[in-house]
């Protein structure tokens, strides 16, 4: 299993032998030690390998990751997991700003909180967030999933599209043309798979609400001229 | 850009590291701002002088038998150590408005970078690393400091736009950010009787919290009010003689983290800030909620 000590290593060095991963190639499983808040750990890996992350990162770790399984063992800075396609990125501490922010797919979980903007833009990824997540998150959703063990901050799912919002504390705020939106067995089925693939066994999707668009901003209103 | 670093010490016994540790979290920060830097440090206060640091141009023509001219202008002892730009000027204990206004006479030329009872303010144009060297900061002792590395948006790259900025007696303030309403609250606060030395925006928020403390204010209800007064975007950092204090704005988009142990409490832009502290591993860390005062007061 090849390590990379960031005090030693350039991180240029780490990310190009993450990027020259070739199909078939024997390395499955790779460690960082000493990430010491590095920014762009493991950003843009395109293979379906396992990277472990011993220690808190900096900006942007696991970015635009495609089909790698990366466990951070500490807490990330902002945009972790910024514009993933596929694979699973775990934040075992908590998440700085915009988590996840305009993720195509692939799996998020964050076993901490998450603060402001967590899954902005948000575009077919799937979040899950043990902790609670800070204001103006989902902001401009338009695909893909978020779920919230805690609490929500201000102005959630603002302007949001059709990503869905599942959250079981308290919401403290409602961004313009969110709504509540009924439980109905389809997304308590989706939520039990989301909450099994997150690893989460303590919460049960009957626990959780449902918020997502009330589909008013789509088009121009006058009438809603105040809320574009 | 720009970067912030902060440094309470809970433990006496880290107080003469605390140059070394604040220098090396200040380095870390070069890349998010690069053009100037500057550190405020609190010193033992020993109760029998007065500080003010100034800062010249042309140091060895304004800083030459300046103490000599203040002795005789303030007939009192005083003495003045030259560290490259700028100087130290201790003064007997309630002398410091008259010998500042000693220094503007005599020395027209001469900048106030801060003055009170334990501060010391050092800024300058340039790298931080190079910044800290000219002044030997990490030999500097001291009971908490504040750091900040410089990306110019709101007016120039001049010593005097460099943070930390200083309005008040032992106070000062960092800024990440910009404000927008700034003009107009240096308008009213001129108008309350206080003075600017530059167009920046970060003056106006100090000097504003220095106008709300002269109200009676502690630090954090003074923070609390530019919550509400201050529009733009802040993380602010500030000390007082005794107090260390963090705000950000309702938005809360620029960066900011925090520890803290029994030993101290600590601010960074970054993590990568506070790597090297010592049992940074075991600290709590954590986000400061937007619209939220954080202050600390030994």
């Amino acid at each position: 299993m090849p390590t990379y000590d960031l005090a030693a290593t350039p991180l240029r060095d780490l990310n190009q032998a993450l990027h020259n991963i070739a199909p078939g190639d024997n390395d499955r499983q790779f460690s960082v030690v000493n990430p010491r808040g590095h920014h762009a750990v493991a950003v843009g890996v395109h293979a379906p390998v396992t990277i472990d992350v011993m220690g808190s990162v900096g900006y942007y770790c696991g970015s635009m990751n495609d089909e790698a399984t990366i466990t951070i063992h500490g807490s990330a800075g902002p945009g972790v997991a910024e514009n993933m396609m596929s694979g699973t990125v775990i934040v075992k501490g908590d998440a700085s700003q915009y988590a996840g922010a305009t993720g195509c797919g692939g799996l998020l979980v964050i076993e901490g909180n998450a603060s402001s903007r967590c899954g902005i833009s948000m575009k077919g990824i799937d979040i899950v967030v043990r902790g609670s997540i800070g204001h103006m998150s989902a902001f401009m959703g338009q695909a893909g999933n978020l779920v919230v063990l805690g609490d929500a901050g201000e102005a959630l799912g603002d302007s949001l599209y059709e990503a869905r919002i599942f959250v079981r504390g308290k919401v403290k705020s409602l961004g313009a043309d969110c709504v509540e939106k009924e439980m109905r067995p389809e997304h308590l089925e989706l939520l039990a798979g989301l909450l099994d693939k997150a690893g989460v066994t303590d919460a049960r999707p009957q626990e959780f609400s449902r918020y997502g668009s009330s589909r008013k901003l789509y088009n121009f209103h006058v009438d809603n001229a105040d809320a574009y | 850009m720009c970067g912030i670093v902060g440094l309470f010490l809970k433990d006496r016994s880290l107080e003469p590291r605390l140059g070394a540790m604040l220098s090396s979290m200040l380095v870390t920060m070069t890349d998010r701002g690069p053009d100037s830097a500057g550190i405020a440090i609190y010193g033992d206060a020993d109760h029998r002088h007065a500080k003010l640091t100034v800062q010249s141009a042309d140091p060895k023509r304004d800083f030459a038998g300046l103490a000599g001219e203040l002795q005789g202008a303030l007939d009192a002892p005083v003495s003045i150590q030259v560290k490259s730009t700028h100087a130290v000027i201790l003064l007997p204990q309630g002398k410091a408005e008259e010998g500042r206004a000693a220094v503007a006479r005599l020395r027209p030329e001469i900048r106030v970078m801060s003055s009170g009872d334990a501060i010391e303010i050092y800024k300058e144009v340039g790298l931080p690393k190079d910044v800290l060297e000219r002044f030997g900061v990490a030999g500097m002792s001291g009971t908490h400091g504040i750091g900040h590395t410089r990306m110019a948006t709101e007016s120039a790259v001049t010593t005097l736009g460099a943070h930390p900025f200083s309005t008040g007696s032992d106070q000062c303030l960092v800024h990440n950010g910009s404000l927008s309403n700034h003009n107009n609250l240096r308008r009213t606060l001129k108008h309350g009787g206080m003075a600017f030395e530059t167009e920046n925006d970060t003056e106006v928020a100090a000097a504003y919290l220095t106008a709300e403390m002269a109200k009676g204010k502690n630090l954090g209800q003074a923070l609390e009010g530019a919550v509400d007064d201050l529009d733009g975007f802040f993380t602010f950092v500030v000390g007082t003689k005794s107090g260390f204090g963090v705000v950000r704005d309702a938005i809360a988009c620029k960066p900011a983290i925090m520890a803290e142990t029994d030993r101290y409490v600590a601010f960074g832009s970054e993590y990568r800030a506070l790597v090297s502290l010592p049992g940074i591993d075991a600290a709590r860390v954590w986000e400061p909620e937007p619209a939220t005062v954080y202050f600390w007061e030994r």
